[in-house]
């Protein structure tokens, strides 16, 4: 059965597309993303309005969208995480009804077990056949995994695969499976690769985020956990990609060979797996080439969906096997709460994808991040928004020491054994204000224009207008 | 115990802010080669509010100031001194005669403040020829000298040789710097590893630094501060071996025996002196089981 469909137009007229609807739409093209903005440039062009946007995350490129919320064709908006310059336009009020935010286990939990319903499902594929196999390892626009996609294929009401690379049916392997999917449309380009990923994702020079780096391979070599099978998921950020350089050499010092790596997989990781330190990696996002590549030929590095990845409600999910987490933070408070949602004005430019997901799930969720950035200490008595709850946070890790959750003495003592310089989280706070002064406190006080869902599907925060 | 000393621009205030969070046992404030002519004062308020302001910890503080015979070295003195550094760095040192100059623009500004004379300690930086041969005279010139320091890039090129990773053309001066200092029984430090990606000729040039003699070394990167750190510190095997060696000693002195031996080997002096030295710079690093303070 072919499903080859002449054009989106086509393919909207087939899936009976109506004001009010939902789309879905994944984010492993990332910035380099063109199909959100080519899906919703042709809603408008048929004049259907009052659309709500159900995007894994949205990036700057799809600024394209705050000009259909302005017109009124996207009235809502449901994301995990949203960068900066779309960010802004949300806290400014650019749109009526406040964002739902969810985590990267919140979202397919959601799907999954119904409270959210997909009308259409926009799956951009970097391959797939004509009846509607589709993965992401081949193709111009190669994303590696294709993770925050599949439970969108397997819920939405029609699934449409938007695809720049044809290939003879069977599609192999396939990501996503023809038994799910009602049309294929094929477009120039579903993506700028050099968008995608960043080409090589770097470890920071920065001497301040190595230190950082540094006592945070010490965390995880006191904390009891390395050990045989250990397993470790770390984000992209420069000083979180370091700790792996730091790990690396305790892993060997101590013959421990780790059981798997997990998340969004950066070439660091990849190395590595092929250097033996993990037996395998779970993939539900790839952030580099060498990732792509990897996942692509490698039988130990597998694609996972985001349900597999985090679902709270999934029979079982990879966040709750692991071990150690190493996260960000924009802001953390002496409570351990932790904002990555928005910037310390309170304008939004994040989101939790799975950090507040891992966070829960992982044995030692760690949180790196310098003590002061320009001139604003990270520590603060109550953050602007919470994304991750503090009772969920163990260790703070910055250049000039680390705090423990009071709610974890043992680790305290046995990261003190260890030698590591271990402060009250008061303590750190008060160090930085030494030197910042304790700044003012920006509050933004206009209409709420996000609510942040947590995994357990409770509003745990509101983020107000910047504009009151 | 100073094994690491690392520069840190003294115009640079992002570096200031987290100059002792590397875990180097000295910092050296520099107010010479880092910083441009027309931002020497700048500096010498930017490095005055930084020590009034961070707190540095257990790192040491030492200010490198301008040679002799430019016009920022008064200027420096009279800014630094007030500032009490563990030591001050002057460069360019040529022989005694430069530290009787310096000493006696200390001694001037240590009245001035109401300071102890004496006070305040010296370092002086070995970079040229004349320099070099004068180490001895140099490191005896004045009690303030607590010690000498070698840098070879300036060596070098005065001395027309060619800059090499692998330090041949200044092994003569590595060498001579050491016999000054351990003759005047001073310490001695070693000039800075320049490439800041070569972690393995790091290891290497610092190894090699130690071996001959030298108490530690400079850093000019964050980054270098761990390997040297490392190879200037005993290992736990060097422990381990002292620890034998004092305890047949003890055993030794107990059974009113004149000489002892070790698994075959006689443990004469040396041995023991060298045995205490590893076991004083072991607790003083709180290693081999040493509690630290």
């Amino acid at each position: 059965m072919n499903k080859l469909i002449g054009g989106l137009k086509q393919a909207m007229d087939a899936c009976k597309l109506r004001d009010g609807m939902t789309l879905s739409f994944h984010h492993h093209l990332r910035n380099g993303d063109q199909v959100l903005n080519q899906v919703l440039a042709e809603a408008a062009a048929l004049g259907v309005k009052g659309l709500t946007i159900q995007a894994s995350s949205l990036f700057d490129v799809h600024a394209p969208l705050i000009d259909h919320i302005k017109s009124g064709v996207v009235t809502g908006i449901e994301t995990n995480y949203m960068s900066g310059g779309i960010g802004r336009a949300i806290s400014e009020g650019v749109l009526a009804q406040p964002v739902r935010f969810r985590s990267h286990g919140g979202r397919p939990d959601a799907i999954d077990t119904g409270r959210v319903h997909i009308d259409i499902a926009f799956v951009a594929a970097p391959a797939a056949d004509a009846r509607g196999n589709a993965n992401g390892v081949a193709g111009p626009a190669a994303c590696g995994s294709l993770g925050y996609a599949m439970s969108d294929a397997r819920h939405a009401e029609r699934v449409v695969i938007v695809t720049d690379h044809l290939e003879p049916y069977p599609l192999m392997p396939a990501s996503i499976g023809e038994e799910d999917v009602d049309y294929v449309v094929q477009v120039d380009s579903i993506g700028d690769p050099k968008g995608i990923v960043s080409g090589t994702t770097r470890i920071t020079r920065d001497p301040v985020g190595l230190t950082i780096a540094r006592y945070a391979a010490q965390v995880i070599e006191h904390s009891g956990l390395l050990k045989p099978g250990f397993s470790f998921q770390t984000g992209a950020g420069g000083a979180s990609l370091a700790v792996t350089q730091y790990l690396k050499p305790i892993m060997k010092r101590l013959g421990v060979t780790g059981s798997f790596g997990l998340g969004g997989i950066t070439g660091y990781l990849v190395d590595m797996l092929e250097e033996g330190y993990f037996e395998s990696l779970m993939d539900v996002q790839c952030f580099d080439l060498r990732a792509v590549q990897s996942i692509r030929d490698n039988p130990r590095h597998q694609e996972v969906s985001a349900t597999r990845y985090a679902s709270p409600s999934a029979k079982s999910a990879a966040v709750n096997s692991l071990d150690v987490v190493v996260l960000g933070a924009t802001e953390i408070d002496t409570g351990f709460n932790v904002n990555v949602h928005t910037d310390s004005n309170g304008v939004i430019m994040g989101g939790s994808g799975g950090h507040s997901d891992t966070a829960a799930g992982a044995k030692l969720s760690m949180i790196v991040a310098p003590l002061f950035r320009a001139r604003l200490p990270i520590v603060v008595d109550k953050v602007l928004c919470v994304t991750t709850p503090g009772d969920t946070v163990d260790v703070l890790v910055t250049q000039r020491g680390v705090a423990v959750n009071p709610a974890r003495p043992e680790l305290r003592d046995s990261l003190k054994q260890g030698g590591l310089p271990v402060f009250d989280i008061e303590e750190l706070k008060n160090m930085a204000e030494r030197v910042t002064g304790k700044p003012a406190l920006v509050r933004p006080q206009g209409r709420v224009v996000a609510e942040v869902e947590y995994r357990d599907q409770r509003i745990i925060d509101r983020i107000h207008s910047i504009n009151s | 115990m100073r094994r690491s000393m690392m520069f840190v621009p003294g115009n640079n205030p992002g570096m200031l802010l987290n100059a002792d969070v590397y875990g180097a046992d000295s910092l050296i404030l520099d107010l010479e080669d880092a910083v441009a002519p027309g931002e020497k004062d700048a500096a010498r308020v930017l490095v005055r509010n930084a020590l009034r302001t961070f707190d540095y910890g257990s790192a040491e503080v030492i200010i490198r100031i301008n040679p002799l015979g430019t016009s920022y070295i008064e200027d420096d003195i009279r800014a630094v001194v007030p500032l009490k550094p563990a030591l001050i760095m002057p460069t360019k040192v040529a022989g005694a005669m430069d530290i009787h100059a310096v000493s006696a623009m200390i001694l001037a500004a240590e009245r001035e403040n109401g300071l102890p004379e004496g006070s305040v300690g010296l370092i002086p930086l070995l970079e040229t020829a004349l320099g070099i041969e004068n180490a001895y005279q140099i490191a005896t010139a004045d009690p303030r000298v607590k010690a000498i320091f070698l840098g070879a890039e300036d060596l070098s090129s005065d001395l027309q040789a060619i800059r090499s990773k692998e330090n041949h053309e200044i092994l003569y001066a590595r060498g001579r710097v050491v016999m000054a200092a351990r003759a005047a029984g001073v310490d001695c430090y070693d000039t800075p590893f320049t490439d800041v990606n070569d972690d393995e000729g790091l290891a290497q040039d610092a190894a090699f630094a130690r071996a001959i003699g030298f108490t530690g070394k400079a850093v000019i990167s964050p980054r270098h501060v761990p390997a040297v750190n490392e190879a200037f510190s005993p290992s736990d095997k060097d422990i381990a071996y002292a620890r034998e060696v004092m305890a047949v000693i003890e055993e030794g002195e107990r059974m009113g025996r004149g000489a002892v031996s070790l698994r075959g080997k006689m443990i004469d002096k040396p041995i023991v002196d060298r045995a205490r030295r590893v076991l004083e710079a072991a607790e003083a690093l709180g290693l081999g089981g040493y509690e630290h303070e």
